[in-house]
């Protein structure tokens, strides 16, 4: 005997497929399609003369996040509202640790190894 | 018996020709077959396994962490006085009794025990025990992985005091630095006991920070909206939400030394292109937030006791939240400063310095509120309070030679010095220490039925302030005289008068202790004299207090409704109660051995790999792995308690409220 | 004295809505939840991974670096078999809601097939690299790229294992709420690995060749 999963329960967790979530065939086809070209773009973009070279690890990079944002919203049906607070505050809890970790971490590595003595074999 | 079928393990690995692990090991392994022997022999055991073992009441597997958690200080405090002693002892000529390859092992020892396995379970078994009676629910929300979590800390303690009988442990500081750390030279088991040890009770903390967050987050009592939470339970919940982001660090950097170990790999040997800096910065990563997920709760406990034994509300509710999350948030933005003088530029280490001076302002508003809500309050000096008082007192010098130190220049000077394990040991002692024996003096008769005695427990806490002043002060003036930490002789003579005051405050500290061991027993004979028998022994103001003590396994028969913040006091000032309310049927969780049986197996699979024993691992890693998935098959987690039971319960356990 | 719990009538709805005020979850949005929080720190731990990646990338130690070694053919194809697992995944999903049995069965096995395929694309990958010398104890820089990559494999190969799992559970108790519970959170699971490869596919193949 569950409690009544369907009554009056005020929030969504990512991934829940019921009723007005947004999760239909046409969201995870968007997604896959919106996946999908944004994969062949990073390809693209990883081997092609055509670009400013120092420019391509931010195009690959910002390629990466539209994909992970497609995946989000689209596999994962997170929203915006009221009712996806919580998610949405771990996200960014989450995104900020990640940041930190490594963005962190290669500052200060980059700035130690900087200050290293030269080693003749690396 | 030894080459292929028990891997490295010989009858060499036991110190035989040591006699003090060997007599250490033997009072233990006698005092453990005592206490099996009268186990079964008055028949306790169906009763242990059934009310202990496979509980996953939340108060049961908050109490047995406590347990853990003060076992273990005797263990770590041993350590320490040892190594006190060997200082205070071995100075110019003298060498002491203790070689350095022994000492080596004490202070690594007394370093990871005293973080991973005494502060870290009595800390999480305070929170176990009463956010859930706070957000006025039954259980967490996730009871069987509760105790999963609490037995594979378990777990891990007991490897690492196996490592004192069975070969030996870690001499690389409970920190783990490569080169040290690495094969070529640490060749022998004792880094492997640290780092599977310290994997294994990971996992379980993880999974402690997982349940906890989900529990505050999403399972509160009706009205309990986030502006009535308990300040223990935010503080709970900041925890949490740091163990989440910062233990899985831990577990992929100790993942990597590992894979360095047993596979070969160069993430930090010297060659082949390893980084040794690379540990230490992630290292840090995780441990900075460690010291925070051990001192958040403790400022919880002391705002739960400082409004309760002032008879006020606590002053600066919304200061106070936003204070905890300001310190989870900075506590992920000053962790270089445990490494400063290791070689980054000034930029880096001007940021990380000001980030580090930063986050004493949120700490200064805590500090604030607490003394803004004991001005003009009813103080009552029960033991808690003494606990209060000593800790502002005591955790405020402390955090001020952590801004010292946070300054990068003066620590260049300081730096693994005497100096900074004063300051660290100042903080934790004060803050987490003292925090934890001020819940533990709170909460004992929620628990219990009983408080504990009150003239035993100022004793102790007289002992323990008087100690810790004697035991550390004269460390801070060491360290400025360029004493370096972890010296296993001291070459200097004109040090010794200081280390002996040292010295002196260790045997206080240790009396502080037995006055602990004697208050616990003494409670206990006379129990019948200190019964709590309206559930409400301090005049509380949070919902634990409006249960009996202890409360039913099901904790509230029917949830409370919420409408402000201090709900209990709110309900007492209302005078309700009179009305009996409606019940239902409601849902508690059933026993489960998986926990146990879990841990058993980490403790084999753990033993084997550090042995290189593998067919033991194989045959480990198969039935943990049966065991998760015939636990995870069933659907009967919970049972029925029918309503017209629950009425009778009720009304039984109110009866005898009501005689008191 | 009696302390019995208050009962102040109802919870007032605009309670209920955002501020949490409405009493426990449901035990399915409490599960999910819970597993949302334990995959962010999955993401933590691989960030960690990550980072190592980052610093040592360029330790090769005067052996095989990323260009010589890299096969962008096999990455794309790798990625778009994960990818599209993910989509028979989502679209199994759906299945379970609506009740569709054998479409459910028909998809998740679509979804085994998929990720198995990645996994043997990559495990291959691993065994060429190693047959050439270029194996994980060869330099910082290989020992990292098989760690991350090979974490991430570790992961796709348990959730290979606890989709098979779970359909069993399917397969002898239905459509119950326990078995729902848990095909949600395997869900999250594999689509939170997905993007951890978006990660791996950018950061270490990508612009790793170059």
């Amino acid at each position: 005997m569950d409690r009544d999963d369907r009554l009056h329960y005020e929030d969504r967790t990512p991934g829940v497929e019921e009723y007005e979530s947004g999760a239909n065939v046409l969201s995870y086809t968007a997604g896959l399609g919106l996946a999908v070209l944004t994969t062949i773009a990073s390809f693209v973009v990883a081997q092609t003369d055509m670009l400013w070279p120092p420019g391509i690890p931010v195009g690959l990079i910002v390629l990466a996040l539209a994909q992970i944002g497609a995946h989000l919203v689209f596999f994962l049906h997170l929203g915006s509202g009221p009712d996806h607070t919580n998610n949405i505050l771990a996200l960014a809890f989450g995104i900020l640790i990640v940041f930190l970790v490594i963005a962190g971490s290669c500052w200060i590595i980059v700035n130690l190894n900087a200050n290293m003595m030269p080693i003749s074999v690396r | 018996m030894e080459g292929e079928m028990l891997g490295k393990l010989s009858w060499a690995a036991i110190p035989f020709d040591e006699p003090l692990p060997l007599i250490s090991a033997a009072v233990v392994a006698i005092v453990i077959l005592v206490v099996l022997a009268i186990v079964i022999v008055k028949g306790w055991w169906p009763y242990l396994w059934r009310e202990w073992l496979t509980s996953v009441d939340h108060k049961r597997i908050g109490v047995m962490y406590m347990l853990l958690g003060l076992i273990m200080l005797l263990r770590g405090f041993a350590d320490a006085i040892m190594m006190r002693t060997q200082q205070a002892i071995a100075i110019g000529d003298a060498q002491g009794y203790l070689p350095p390859d022994h000492y080596d092992q004490i202070f690594s020892a007394h370093g990871t025990i005293m973080i991973f396995f005494v502060a870290m379970p009595l800390v999480i078994g305070l929170m176990n025990f009463a956010v859930p009676l706070q957000l006025g629910v039954r259980d967490v929300a996730f009871p069987v992985l509760n105790s999963v979590s609490f037995w594979l800390t378990a777990a891990g303690a007991l490897l690492v005091n196996l490592s004192l009988v069975i070969g030996n442990f870690s001499r690389a500081s409970w920190w783990g630095y490569p080169p040290l750390s690495e094969l070529a030279f640490s060749p022998d088991v004792g880094v492997d006991y640290y780092l599977w040890s310290l994997q294994i009770s990971g996992i379980g903390t993880l999974l402690a920070g997982v349940n906890f967050v989900t529990t505050i987050l999403k399972l509160r009592a009706p009205g309990l909206i986030y502006s009535r939470m308990p300040v223990f339970c935010w503080t709970a919940l900041a925890t949490n939400l740091l163990i989440v982001a910062a233990f899985p660090i831990l577990t992929a950097t100790f993942m990597m030394l590992l894979l360095d170990r047993y596979l070969g790999m160069h993430f930090f040997t010297n060659d082949a292109g390893g980084n040794q800096m690379m540990y230490v910065n992630l290292f840090w990563a995780w441990g900075h937030p460690e010291v925070y997920i051990l001192v958040l709760p403790c400022f919880g406990i002391f705002s739960e006791v400082v409004a309760t034994f002032s008879g006020k509300a606590l002053f600066g509710y919304r200061s106070m939240v936003l204070a905890t999350l300001g310190i989870c948030i900075i506590s992920f933005m000053v962790w270089l400063h445990h490494f400063f003088t290791m070689g980054a530029g000034a930029n880096v280490n001007a940021f990380f310095g000001i980030m580090s001076a930063i986050i004493a302002v949120p700490t200064g508003v805590k500090v604030f509120n607490w003394l803004f809500t004991m001005f003009r309050g009813r103080i009552v000096f029960r033991t808690p309070m003494l606990w209060l008082v000593g800790f502002i007192v005591t955790f405020v010098i402390g955090g001020l030679t952590g801004v010292l130190l946070a300054v990068p220049p003066v620590d260049f000077v300081l730096h693994n010095s005497v100096f900074q394990v004063a300051h660290f040991h100042n903080v934790i002692i004060a803050g987490v220490v003292f925090g934890v024996f001020a819940g533990y003096n709170y909460w004992f008769p929620k628990a219990f039925g009983f408080t504990l005695d009150e003239r035993l427990g100022k004793a102790s806490f007289w002992c323990w302030l008087i100690g810790f002043y004697l035991a550390f002060m004269p460390l801070y003036a060491l360290g400025l005289m360029g004493m370096t930490r972890r010296l296993q002789h001291i070459a200097e003579p004109s040090w010794q008068p200081l280390l002996l005051v040292a010295e002196l405050g260790a045997i206080v500290i240790f009396c502080g202790i037995l006055c602990q061991i004697a208050q616990l027993y003494v409670s206990i004979r006379t129990r019948e004299r200190r019964r709590d028998l309206t559930g409400d022994p301090w005049n509380g103001r949070t919902l634990e207090w409006a249960t009996s003590s202890p409360p039913p396994a099901y904790n509230f028969a029917v949830l409370p409704r919420v409408e402000t913040i201090d709900a209990f006091w709110e309900m007492k000032r209302r005078g309700l109660g009179s009305v009996e309310p409606a019940y239902e049927t409601i849902k508690v969780p059933r026993n489960s051995p998986t926990g146990f049986i879990i841990a058993f197996l980490a403790v084999v699979t753990g033993f084997a790999l550090i042995w290189h024993i593998w067919w033991m691992v194989i045959i480990g890693l198969l039935a943990a792995a049966v065991t998760i998935l015939l636990s995870g098959w069933s659907d009967e987690r919970e049972r029925e308690i029918p309503a017209a039971e629950l009425a009778q319960m009720e009304r039984a356990r109110l009866g005898l409220m009501e005689t008191a | 004295m009696t302390t019995a719990t208050a009962t102040i009538g109802a919870v007032p709805t605009e309670l209920a809505r955002g501020r949490g005020g409405g009493g426990p979850a449901p035990m399915r949005i409490v599960v999910a939840y819970g597993f949302w929080i334990f995959i962010l720190s999955d993401m933590v731990m691989f960030s960690a991974l990550f980072a190592a990646y980052a610093v040592l990338s360029g330790h090769t130690a005067g052996g095989p670096t990323g260009p010589e070694l890299f096969n962008l053919h096999n990455v794309f194809i790798e990625t778009l078999c994960l990818l599209f697992s993910s989509y028979t995944c989502g679209l199994g999903a759906l299945s379970v809601e609506r009740r569709h049995p054998k479409r459910f069965l028909i998809l998740a096995a679509l979804t085994f097939v998929l990720g198995a395929a990645f996994l043997f694309i990559e495990f291959s990958e691993f065994a060429g690299m190693i047959s050439q010398g270029a194996g994980p104890s060869r330099s910082a820089f290989l020992s990292a790229f098989f760690t991350l990559v090979g974490t991430h494999g570790a992961h796709v190969t348990i959730g290979l294992i606890w989709l098979i799992y779970l359909v069993a559970q399917f397969v002898a108790k239905g459509f119950r709420s326990a078995v729902l519970r848990r095909l949600l959170c395997f869900s999250l699971f594999w689509h939170a690995l997905d993007i951890v490869w978006i990660g791996v596919m950018t950061l270490v193949y990508l612009m790793g060749v170059r």
